[in-house]
């Protein structure tokens, strides 16, 4: 099945090829047929992805070790939900998924406009067949996912314990969806600026969709990532502009600014050089993520070792921004604004301004990613920024960004006159004010940026709702629905602003909670015995007691030590919750570590003591003191190693496990070494995920394929106005 | 290589090798035309331009519009959708 | 005002304010950047400044205590290492023979690690040895 694999690869190599020759032949000669052809490698791409990715999905499930991948990365004894993932955890599953999807996305797309952009299109088929080809070259000469064992092993090296945890695995697919979707309207841009079809409304509409869902994706791939960070690993932050985090919310950046922009150029013509150079940078800030990961170029906690696949990946990017800056160029008259802002004052000097800010926001995090790429090119030293740096920038740029975000609801377009400005304005203003002045009563004043985040984002939440209210009203006073049912039926009719204004509020949430969480959170890192307590906030931590715990797999091994500790918490006096966090420790296939060793000093993974809420987080985390066992882990690995060979392996293997269970686990839970512990009460750090929801929630109502009913009843109301100008118009022309 | 990886894979040789080749092998693709983009151009300006004015009487029944600056707007609107919708009747016959 | 002069004047507001917070962006990351060295170039390192540090846990060196860990750290590639004094949260991957990041700064005869800076690097998945062992 490898060689059917592997085949199947440099076919899809071959396919991609051909695509690209006869797309743009086609396009050139003005011979529709091969355009269709180079259509078509396009699906027999895909299937040929879909092929392989299967053949490489089902060695997983089935624990086919012949596969060298399967063996690295997965064992008999993983669970089936992260057999099926682990393929996607090394360097070669990854690229195959991303070809996968980039390959599925290609086709939906070419097959929902096969009959339209019939210029555009063929291009655009031959970047993105350009993109499938370079993946396939590097999974066929590079990193192959097909490789074979010539001694087949009975057991495979297992998961990274650090990866089985459901968001860690749904993490990638998200964020490659989020990045191939981006290749879509960077393709089409190309091929727009390429046939001199620029700013047409059809290729807005036609890749507005697919940005949008890339938007999509990859915010839920990033903010899987920053939960994942939370829950999971003993530091307790979500965000630390690690450079491959920064990467991934680069073209998200990009991309959000793009998806505002578009909409000016649809209503006036304008900005099209901005949109198209947006679109663009997003593409390859897209590609530029996909590299960094699997480059080492950056010190990153991600940066899983240095690989051989930098420097293609290099030359892509360099050819594309070259490529890109080149078109852009080329095409600059036909890309020239009709038309100029009419004021200041109005919905487009605010898009405009979230434009900029976005933009801005990108350039930092952009800056600081590759200063020390930068620092070391110009100085030939390099120079890393840590958070603070990035925090210094990113805080007053997104207080901006919450508050255009909450003027834009409530603007008009064009033109808004001073008057009509002030109606809309006071109430929300009001509001946001009043709460600034209750919350800094009650303490927020301490922290004036987090208070200033909070009116800000309170003022969006209240001007989002006077533009719920209003509309419900309106629609009311039409129909004479009930309040549910005018709100239903004016975000159905009306789900692209409606949905924005959802996404709005979900980042305003977001923000407070980030902003509260950061600003009052209270840490403490103590080391306790069994009985003490600590204090941290309003709280009061309680170490009741210490467990000790071994898991076994269905044939008898010893998969896990996990030792930990019950927390009870209590505040005034009160018990709040009772928290078990612990530390399991997975033993490692290194023999070096010796027989009991090995147990203790393989990977270790924490389980956090979580107590989420919506107005506090009770967060610890514990570090058993297995150092104190030093001397017995020697000892027993001087016992054991003695015995190896002179006694059975599975006599041995009881008696290790005995001995682990006697001498670690049991004397653990009766009679601990000092652990130490990480406290972390901080607040409304629900709100984030609660306004991640929101946001996506926001952004499927605006991406929801309307009715078609309801829209050719809209499109025909407008449509009978609009004949009655043309009726009466025409009449006087020829009267 | 085992037989059945064999036969497999020239399988889908041939498979591939009849799907993309389809369109090569029937013609009879209409050509290209102008006149189709210029149709599918107005089509999709038209309907953001319905969008536009759908867009400016919610304007107006949430108060961000006057009835003055709506009359405006809307007649603009209104003019520049039938400039669209003349357009496309002369592209479309 | 006349149109084209009010956008004139918006247009250099902008360049303006574009031009400032790049100004401030690229002076701030020269002064608040830290250094990043390998063990054996903090020989030659200023003891005012902080360094980023990055090399492998020397293996055999580890010492956990309460609230942190002393342990050497060596260059990637050689056996230069020196100590290192770390109070904070330890990540769940760290372990001797791993690659660490940690901001240091020198006192007396070790270095002193800024509390919670220190990183793991997870272990390398994305190599093309996959027979290496973890």
């Amino acid at each position: 099945m490898a060689t059917v694999g592997r085949a199947l690869l440099i076919l899809a190599l071959l396919a991609a090829a051909y695509g690209i020759v006869a797309s743009i032949y086609g396009a050139v000669r003005g011979r529709p047929e091969w355009v269709a052809s180079g259509r078509r490698a396009v699906y027999a791409v895909a299937a040929l992805a879909t092929g392989a990715f299967a053949i490489l999905e089902i060695a997983f499930l089935r624990s086919d070790f012949s596969f060298q991948t399967v063996w690295a990365h997965s064992s008999t004894t993983t669970p089936t939900f992260y057999k099926g993932a682990a393929a996607w955890s090394s360097q070669e599953g990854s690229l195959l998924l991303w070809l996968w999807l980039l390959s599925l996305w290609s086709s939906l797309v070419l097959f929902l406009t096969r009959r339209q952009l019939r210029r555009v299109a063929p291009y655009a088929t031959a970047v993105l067949l350009g993109f499938a080809a370079f993946f396939s070259a590097l999974l066929v000469f590079k990193v192959s996912p097909f490789h074979t064992l010539a001694m087949v092993p009975a057991e495979g090296k297992g998961l990274n314990p650090l990866l089985r945890h459901p968001s860690m695995m749904i993490h990638p697919p998200m964020l490659y969806s989020g990045y191939t979707l981006f290749a879509i309207p960077f393709a089409f841009a190309i091929g727009a600026l390429i046939a001199g079809q620029v700013g047409a409304a059809d290729w807005i509409r036609s890749t507005r969709r697919f940005a949008l869902a890339a938007w999509f994706f990859l915010g839920i791939g990033v903010m899987l990532g920053a939960r994942w960070s939370y829950a999971e690993l003993g530091w307790g932050g979500y965000w630390a502009w690690d450079p491959v985090e920064n990467a991934s919310l680069l073209p998200w950046l990009t991309g959000t600014a793009f998806l505002h922009s578009i909409m000016i150029q649809e209503k006036r013509g304008m900005l099209k050089i901005w949109n198209v150079s947006l679109v663009l940078a997003t593409g390859i800030l897209a590609i530029m993520g996909t590299f960094l990961v699997r480059s080492g170029i950056l010190d990153s906690i991600h940066a899983f070792g240095a690989s051989t696949l930098g420097l293609p990946f290099v030359m892509l990017i360099g050819v594309l921004i070259v490529g890109s800056i080149g078109l852009v160029v080329y095409r600059r008259e036909a890309l020239r604004s009709e038309n100029k802002l009419d004021s200041m004052l109005s919905r487009e000097a605010i898009f405009l301004g979230n434009n900029l800010v976005l933009v801005g926001l990108a350039f930092v995090v952009f800056w600081g990613t590759f200063w020390p790429l930068i620092a070391e090119a110009l100085t030939g030293t390099r120079r890393a920024l840590g958070p603070p740096w990035f925090d210094r920038y990113t805080v007053p740029l997104a207080l901006v960004l919450v508050l255009l975000s909450g003027i834009g609801p409530i603007i008009a377009w064009r033109r808004a006159t001073k008057a009509n400005a002030r109606r809309n304005f006071l109430v929300p203003t009001a509001l946001a004010l009043g709460l600034g002045v209750v919350l800094a009563a009650f303490g927020a004043a301490s922290r004036p940026l987090a208070l200033l985040m909070f009116v800000v984002g309170g003022f969006v939440v209240f001007s989002v709702g006077q533009e719920f209210w209003r509309g419900v009203g309106a629609r009311r006073a039409m129909t004479n629905e009930n309040p549910a049912a005018a709100l239903l039926s004016l975000v159905a009719r009306n789900r692209r602003r409606y949905g924005g204004y959802l996404v709005h509020v979900g980042m305003a949430v977001l923000f407070i909670g980030v902003a509260a969480s950061t600003a009052f959170r209270d840490a403490r890192d103590v080391q306790m015995n069994p009985g003490e307590t600590a204090r941290v906030g309003d709280y009061e931590f309680r170490y009741v007691n210490a467990t000790s715990r071994a898991q076994f797999t269905n044939a008898g091994n010893l998969e896990k030590i996990s030792l930990g500790a019950v927390v009870e918490v209590r505040k005034d006096g009160k018990k709040v919750t009772t928290l078990r966090p612990d530390r399991g420790f997975y033993p490692s296939t290194d023999d070096s570590l010796g027989p009991i060793g090995r147990y203790l000093a393989g990977e270790a993974t924490s389980e956090i003591g979580l107590k989420a809420g919506m107005r506090k987080d009770l967060w610890v985390a514990m570090t058993p003191n297995i150092r104190a066992y030093e001397p017995t882990i020697e000892e027993g690995n001087r016992v054991f190693t003695a015995l190896q060979g002179k006694v059975p392996a599975e006599e041995t293997g009881a008696a290790i496990g005995l001995a682990l269970r006697n001498r670690i686990i049991e004397p653990y839970r009766n009679d601990p070494p000092p652990a130490t512990f990480r406290y972390i009460v901080s607040p409304l750090v629900t709100w984030i995920w609660l306004g991640a929801l929101i946001v996506f929630g926001g952004g499927l109502v605006a991406m929801w394929p309307g009715p078609d009913a309801a829209r050719r009843r809209a499109r025909a109301r407008a449509a009978a106005r609009v004949a009655e100008d043309l009726g009466r118009t025409q009449a006087r022309s020829t009267a | 290589m085992d037989p059945g990886a064999a036969l497999v894979i020239l399988a889908v040789v041939c498979a591939v090798a009849w799907i993309v080749s389809a369109p090569l092998r029937a013609g009879g693709e209409q050509v290209s035309s102008e006149r189709d983009d210029r149709v599918a151009e107005l089509r999709a300006r038209r309907d953001a331009k319905y969008r536009e004015i759908r867009d400016a009487q919610l304007d107006l029944d949430t108060g961000k519009l006057s009835e003055e600056d709506h009359r405006g707007l809307d007649r603009q609107l209104r003019r520049e959708a039938a400039d669209i919708l003349r357009e496309l009747d002369e592209a479309e016959s | 005002m006349h149109p084209s002069r009010k956008r004139r004047i918006r247009l250099i507001v902008a360049l303006g304010a574009a031009t400032i917070l790049a100004v401030a962006l690229v002076y701030t990351s020269v002064s608040a950047s830290n250094e990043t060295v390998q063990p054996s170039q903090l020989a030659k390192a200023d003891p005012a400044d902080t360094y980023q540090l990055t090399g492998k846990v020397a293996d055999g060196s580890l010492r956990e205590r309460s609230g942190g860990a002393d342990f050497r750290v060596r260059d990637r590639d050689g056996a230069a290492s020196v100590p290192v004094s770390y109070s904070g949260a330890i990540p769940d991957p760290f372990r001797e023979g791993r690659e660490v990041i940690i901001t240091v700064r020198k006192q007396g005869a070790t270095y002193v690690g800024e509390r919670d800076s220190l990183i793991t690097k997870c272990p390398s998945k994305f190599t093309e040895d996959s027979t290496q062992k973890s």
